[in-house]
């Protein structure tokens, strides 16, 4: 989520301001990719190798290590270490898969694993100098400077190979794993060449293949963490055990912003196993053996909290207060022409209101994480999506340098942007109730499912008003769209990066960046007071901004008289990825064709993260009024396909998510209390609501872009604008469900 | 003490007979393969074999399994067991993982009842069990898949 607001010049910035004092630890030797990320979609990443005499021996394990990515072991396996957390999106498959295309590995032989938390080596290079997974970025980053990696391994074997069997390297092939040498019929495994390859020095330069040459990027290779996430055995941070660990929970404030008065925890440490209960910033923490003491014991726990100082509005009062806002200019994020004007002298106006409520991410593991304190160091265990931050702010805490916090990241059980908070709040608070107990025992601390969704870090509510006009042919003169809603950014430490002018870009982008050809157009924006805690939520500000860009643009082509995918089509014209994927969908879907009675088709399509995405729904209304998504075709361009099949997942997933959150969810307050606690008031999407999927990957010799986001914009406007030809209903505000429109 | 009969081996334990039999597989035994995703019987991340039926462990007390086999993803074995872990693998079922345990277990309970099972079976029989990364297509897919294999 964070990728494309950065650029290389700020991100520095970025990393003075936010982690002020915590982090830089002085580049190591091993440092030698260096990169330079450009504004915009591509990353140029020169590649320098410090110290030419530089020996390509491991640190400690037998094998050789050539860089920081990868490790030959004596029985050839490959261990490519994974700078960006796997929660699902397949960081594993994609990483693994652009070192062994370089290296000409088996696909078999690779062994992905997490990264340790060290931003000299493992920074994500759209972030600049800081570690962290978001915006879609791992593998676009990645793309280089993983294939450099894998390639410098390859020829350091190859190298070893020529040295030992006193053969010219140029007549070396590496296939498959296996290093040959056809003149003299030799030939090695990786293994055992790893040895004398730990005692070369490592190529000042490597050349990449030409990707017409590739084997595996762009072919369907397996996931390697699959056979171990079915038969139970993957480990994720709330199965870290360790001798003498305490199992916490944290009580929190009823309503966000009160604070603690006090408590009695006489009862509450009556529980059986119950062993301490302690005041932490977050709250009050209980802790014990096992998780159902510890919870028992919050359940008995006493507390009075003051709530004078919290948020003790409702949902309905905030959005009416938007409403009101809207009336007003807001600061301006996008403007061209005069927009006003242009609509004062349109043949038709449309004005149409959009109404989005908070939304949680609800990832199937809620939050947790392990801290073990030393005396001058920490262990944290956990889902870090951002260690930089959750280091420097572990760091923090402690009152230690960030180099002695020591974070191992674990695989998790999805995040959708909730593990990634500029507050690190996950690891401060298991940090906090660490600190509270003086280090005496290793704690995990655990978020119920009730924590989780009660907790906050939602997505924002917006408002979002549309104003278009016409001219007498029916052609798009004048658009004007005005936001009202919370800040992601505002309060953090990010904010001065990316808050220009008074714009959080997360609260516009897709709506500023609307690609359709129109002379006249604003975009203003007015940021609300609220003190609910919010956080990017899969495609973060395109999950609103293209529905309502979307869905108007159905209206404004029917108002038009046109098709929709037509009228899209005439305003692509300088935006020819847009019109690839919104073509192709509507050809693959059959767009135009009759259906039969009762179903009917919605399209729409958006850029998100640089990734370029259709979708073509069809819907199905039964006699009773019941929707069901009975299919979506889904095109996306998303440059060069490292690993299609995680992209065709990536499009099902995010067509999915969006989905459910579309039809169903909504977090709203009630005097400031959250009205929802579980999966039976914020509804998932369940199997029987799942449409058929097909995906279509635009071929493409453009810089892989990312895919885990961008399959969820188009998904909600698309169903709509289906819903709105079945049934003359225009969805204006979320969830569907407020309209008596129930899935089935 | 609660006696609990649990892949193949009888253990007794020291626990309150009211605790969430979830709980115990986890923390009392390590056996972490069975995941907490709700606490109610809402999202099937937690499900196990009760006498070959699946069941949600984290609203079943420990006392009341007394004197029923109980099967965790550790120890699901069988046919059935054997066709659907290789159709996940097959078509990369699995995204985040998380909920993965219990959706086996499900679809292990299904097909061992219903070796040929409709799309309307497979809802009927999986729609309690909650995935967030929605790989929803492929977890049908795969039943299918499995079913065939059985079928060879």
């Amino acid at each position: 989520m964070l990728a494309k607001y950065f650029d290389s010049e700020n991100s520095r910035d970025l990393q003075s301001a936010a982690i002020a004092t915590t982090v830089a630890p002085a580049p190591t030797r091993r440092q030698f990719l260096v990169a330079s990320a450009a504004a915009g979609a591509g990353l140029v990443i020169g590649f320098k190798f410090t110290g030419g005499n530089k020996m390509a021996a491991a640190a400690q394990a037998d094998g050789f290590a050539p860089n920081a990515f990868v490790r030959v072991a004596p029985d050839s396996t490959v261990t490519v270490m994974i700078k960006h957390i796997e929660f699902g999106q397949g960081t594993f498959t994609g990483l693994s898969a652009l070192v062994a295309e370089e290296l000409d590995a088996d696909w078999g032989q690779m062994h992905p694993e997490h990264a340790p938390a060290d931003a000299s080596l493992y920074n994500n290079l759209a972030f600049g100098q800081m570690q962290g997974t978001g915006g879609s970025s791992s593998i676009a980053n990645s793309y280089q400077q993983l294939r450099q990696a894998g390639a410098a391994a390859r020829a350091l074997l190859v190298q070893a190979a020529a040295e030992t069997w006193g053969v010219p390297a140029e007549g070396i092939t590496v296939k498959k794993g296996v290093v040959a040498h056809t003149g003299s019929g030799k030939s090695a495994t990786f293994g055992e060449l790893a040895d004398k390859a730990a005692t070369l020095p490592v190529p000042a330069e490597v050349t990449l293949k030409d990707p017409k040459d590739f084997t595996i990027i762009g072919t369907v290779v397996p996931r390697p963490d699959s056979p171990a996430k079915a038969r139970g055995q993957a480990m994720y941070t709330i199965d870290k055990t360790l001798p003498g660990m305490l199992t916490a929970v944290i009580a929190r404030p009823p309503v966000f912003g009160a604070t603690l008065v006090t408590f009695d925890a006489t009862a509450a440490k009556a529980v059986k196993g119950v062993t301490d209960v302690v005041e932490v910033p977050e709250g009050v923490a209980v802790l014990g053996h096992g998780f159902w003491a510890a919870k028992s014991g919050r359940d008995a726990l006493e507390i009075q909290w003051d709530e004078s100082t919290g948020e003790t509005r409702g949902s309905d009062q905030m959005m009416a207060e938007y409403k009101k806002l809207a009336d007003k200019p807001g600061d301006v994020a996008r403007q061209d022409g005069d927009a006003e004007a242009a609509l004062a002298g349109a043949a038709k106006v449309l004005e149409a209101d959009y109404e989005f409520p908070f939304l949680a991410h609800a990832p199937m593991e809620p939050l947790d994480c392990v801290v073990q304190l030393g005396d001058d160091t920490c262990d944290i265990w956990a889902g870090s999506q951002i260690q930089t931050i959750d280091q420097a702010a572990a760091a923090a805490i402690l009152g230690l340098e960030p180099q002695q916090v020591r974070i191992h990241t674990q695989l998790a059980g999805g995040s959708f942007g909730r593990r990634a908070t500029p507050q690190a709040d996950m690891v401060s608070a298991a940090v906090s109730v660490a600190q509270a107990i003086d280090g005496r025992a290793p704690v995990r601390l655990l978020w119920t499912r009730e924590d989780d969704i009660q907790g906050g870090y939602y997505r924002p509510m917006y408002f979002h008003r549309l104003r278009a006009g016409l001219d007498a042919d029916g052609k798009l003169v004048a658009w004007q769209h005005r936001i009202v809603g919370q800040s992601i950014m505002r309060g953090t430490s990010f904010a001065d990066f990316m808050i220009k002018n008074g714009i959080d870009q997360t609260s516009v982008e897709g709506a500023n960046t609307l690609p359709y050809q129109i002379d006249n157009v604003t975009v203003d924006l007015h940021t609300t007071d609220v003190q609910v805690p919010v956080l990017w939520w899969r495609s973060v500000g395109s999950t609103h901004t293209a529905y309502s860009t979307e869905v108007f643009i159905d209206e404004l082509a029917e108002a038009a008289g046109k098709d929709p995918v037509e009228f899209r089509l005439e305003m692509l014209a300088n935006h020819p990825r847009h019109a690839g994927v919104l073509k192709l969908a509507a050809e693959k879907a059959g767009w135009g064709e009759a259906l039969p009675k009762g179903r009917a088709r919605g399209i729409a399509v958006h850029e998100s993260f640089n990734t370029f995405v259709a979708e073509v729904a069809e819907i199905s209304v039964a006699g009773d009024g019941t929707i069901k998504v009975e299919k979506v075709v889904c095109a996306v361009d998303c440059g060069v396909a490292v690993t299609p099949d995680q992209v065709k997942a990536q499009m099902e997933g995010g067509i999915g998510y969006g989905l459910g959150a579309v039809l169903h969810d909504a977090i709203t307050l009630k005097d400031g209390r959250v009205e929802q606690a579980n999966f039976d008031t914020y509804v998932p999407l369940r199997i029987n609501e799942m449409p058929e999927v097909e995906v279509y990957v635009v071929p493409s010799s453009e810089a892989p872009t990312g895919v885990g986001e961008p399959g969820v914009p188009p998904i909600g406007p698309a169903v709509a604008n289906a819903v709105y030809k079945a049934t003359g209903q225009r969805i204006r505000a979320l969830p569907f469900a407020l309209h008596g429109l129930s899935a089935a | 003490m609660v006696k609990l009969q649990i892949n193949g081996e009888e253990r007794e334990l020291d626990v309150a007979a009211d605790t969430p039999l979830l709980w115990v597989i986890r923390d009392e035994l390590g056996l972490t393969g069975t995941k907490f995703g709700c606490g109610m019987s809402l999202c099937g991340a937690c499900t196990v074999h009760i006498d070959g039926v699946a069941t949600r462990s984290c609203v079943t007390q420990v006392g009341d399994v007394e004197g029923s086999a109980v099967t965790t993803i550790e120890a699901v074995s069988g046919k059935a067991a054997q066709a659907v872990q290789t159709a996940w693998d097959k078509l990369d079922v699995v995204q985040c993982g998380y909920c993965q345990s219990g959706q086996v277990m499900s679809a292990v309970a299904l097909l061992s009842e219903n070796p040929k099972p409709s799309d309307q079976d497979i809802d009927d029989a999986m729609s309690g069990n909650v995935c967030r990364c929605a790989t929803y297509v492929r977890i049908r897919a795969a039943i299918h898949e499995a079913a065939k294999l059985m079928e060879a």
